[in-house]
């Protein structure tokens, strides 16, 4: 293949990369913030790429007396994103996957504090043992609040 | 020819792949492990090897707002930065602070009611966005739509919500986190310059607004570790030195807590997180808090 052939290819496949990077971000706009309302999205941005076994972590302070909907949105070529909140001693104080892998979670706290929330995206059965063949997509995570 | 055509596809090569690698700014931080307190966590510096992306999180000016408005603030115009300063803001650190500090002002206005200082403050923050050249965030049809729900305040936090995501999501497409991180705490600071000047109104201090201002050492906490992530940036490092200020007096408040426990409610499956927490800010922290809340505030409107 001629040298500049080879070169137009690569051109292609980082366009093709930064696309779908953009898609990324208005997955977050259009999908997830959907499965919102009646709750109000506080207007901050988490979407990002993942491969399948890949952990995230995001730590956030959320505060006394306010009720808030978190939502996990992710690409339909991935498996259900397991999600776990733990508290600042990283004790679990809600899991997803025993909660029939639930995308949502309605909360409220009577002390303020700060939270982290774990987030994996498992890798499908179909890849166990075919890791090469991951597959990887777009996950995104929104905060709602209630207006009082 | 064939060897000017491969001399110029390579450079777009190079320009391309750096263009790329420049977006994905939502790495693990260098040293993140270092910037945490993990002495007494042995399982909290492994976990961190395991998650391979870390987030810090600040709550947006449209939670601030909300967060005041709970605590019974009253509304009070005077504490707004005034609109007429727009002129004086022309570095990007400056443009940056104050997107945040007029998102704030915009939110806390849209919460109140104050349909008409919303819609004047949403012009502000237009043209601090299009300064920093975050296209389309704020359109000329955000102001219309902004006007033509002036009834209806879900709709207005809405469309306020939209203009956040939308500025955010165009500085980290554009590999300018950096410029968001700023835009982030500058709309911090002035949530709790307002919150300050207004626990002090009356003779006593407002005890509702003084225990959410000590909250927000929470999230000082990761103002910190959000602005760390940048630290080469010019910019950010200039502000660092006032992070610290903060935290200092941050950690002079007295708190005790207790392990969390949680409850469901059956019938509506919101989840109730318990934790008793005690709070303890004497009035001579708070002053001082709020002093130094108000030096750093003012010394970032008129930048």
């Amino acid at each position: 293949m001629k040298p500049q052939y080879r070169i137009l290819i690569l051109i292609a496949l980082l366009f093709s990369f930064y696309q779908s990077n953009s898609q990324c971000k208005s997955f977050a706009k259009e999908k997830s913030r959907t499965h919102l309302p009646p709750y109000i999205h506080d207007g901050n941005f988490n979407s990002m790429y993942f491969n399948e076994g890949e952990v995230a972590e995001m730590f956030k302070a959320f505060y006394s007396g306010q009720s808030y909907r978190m939502v996990v949105a992710s690409d339909d070529k991935l498996p259900p994103v397991e999600f776990k909140i733990l508290d600042s001693e990283r004790k679990v104080l809600f899991d997803n996957t025993e909660h029939k892998m639930v995308q949502k979670w309605d909360f409220r706290l009577e002390a303020s504090q700060q939270l982290i929330i774990s987030i994996k995206v498992p890798v499908s059965k179909a890849h166990v043992d075919n890791p090469d063949n991951i597959d990887f997509g777009c996950v995104a995570v929104l905060f709602g609040f209630v207006n009082h | 020819m064939l060897k000017l055509s491969s001399y110029y596809l390579s450079f777009i090569v190079i320009f391309m792949f750096l263009f790329v690698s420049c977006n994905s700014g939502t790495e693990k931080p260098k040293n993140i492990e270092d910037e945490i307190n993990v002495e007494n966590n042995e399982g909290l510096a492994e976990d961190f090897k395991k998650a391979q992306k870390v987030f810090f999180r600040l709550p947006s000016p449209l939670e601030s707002a909300m967060l005041l408005k709970r605590a019974n603030a009253t509304y009070d115009e005077s504490l707004l930065n005034s609109i007429k300063n727009i002129s004086k803001y022309n570095t990007n650190k400056s443009m940056a602070l104050n997107l945040g500090i007029y998102s704030s002002d915009l939110s806390f206005a849209s919460l109140y009611d104050q349909t008409q200082t919303s819609i004047n403050y949403m012009a502000a923050a237009k043209k601090m966005a299009e300064g920093l050249d975050i296209i389309d965030a704020i359109s000329e049809n955000t102001l219309e739509r902004l006007e033509s729900n002036v009834n209806d305040r879900d709709s207005i936090m809405m469309i306020i919500s939209e203009t956040f995501l939308n500025s955010e999501s165009y500085l980290q497409e554009n590999d300018r986190a950096s410029v968001s991180a700023l835009m982030f705490y500058g709309g911090w600071i002035e949530g709790l310059y307002i919150a300050t000047k207004l626990a002090q109104k009356s003779e006593t201090i407002n005890d509702i607004l003084a225990e959410r201002i000590a909250d927000e050492r929470l999230s000082l906490d990761l103002v910190n570790l959000l602005l760390s992530k940048y630290k080469d940036n010019n910019d950010i490092q200039s502000i660092l030195p006032d992070v610290k200020e903060l935290k200092a007096l941050f950690d002079k408040i007295e708190v005790s807590k207790r392990p969390s426990e949680t409850s469901v409610n059956e019938e509506t499956n919101v989840t109730t997180i318990k934790s008793e927490t005690t709070v303890r800010v004497p009035e001579d922290i708070f002053i001082e808090l709020s002093e130094t809340v108000q030096r750093l505030r003012n010394k970032y409107i008129k930048e």
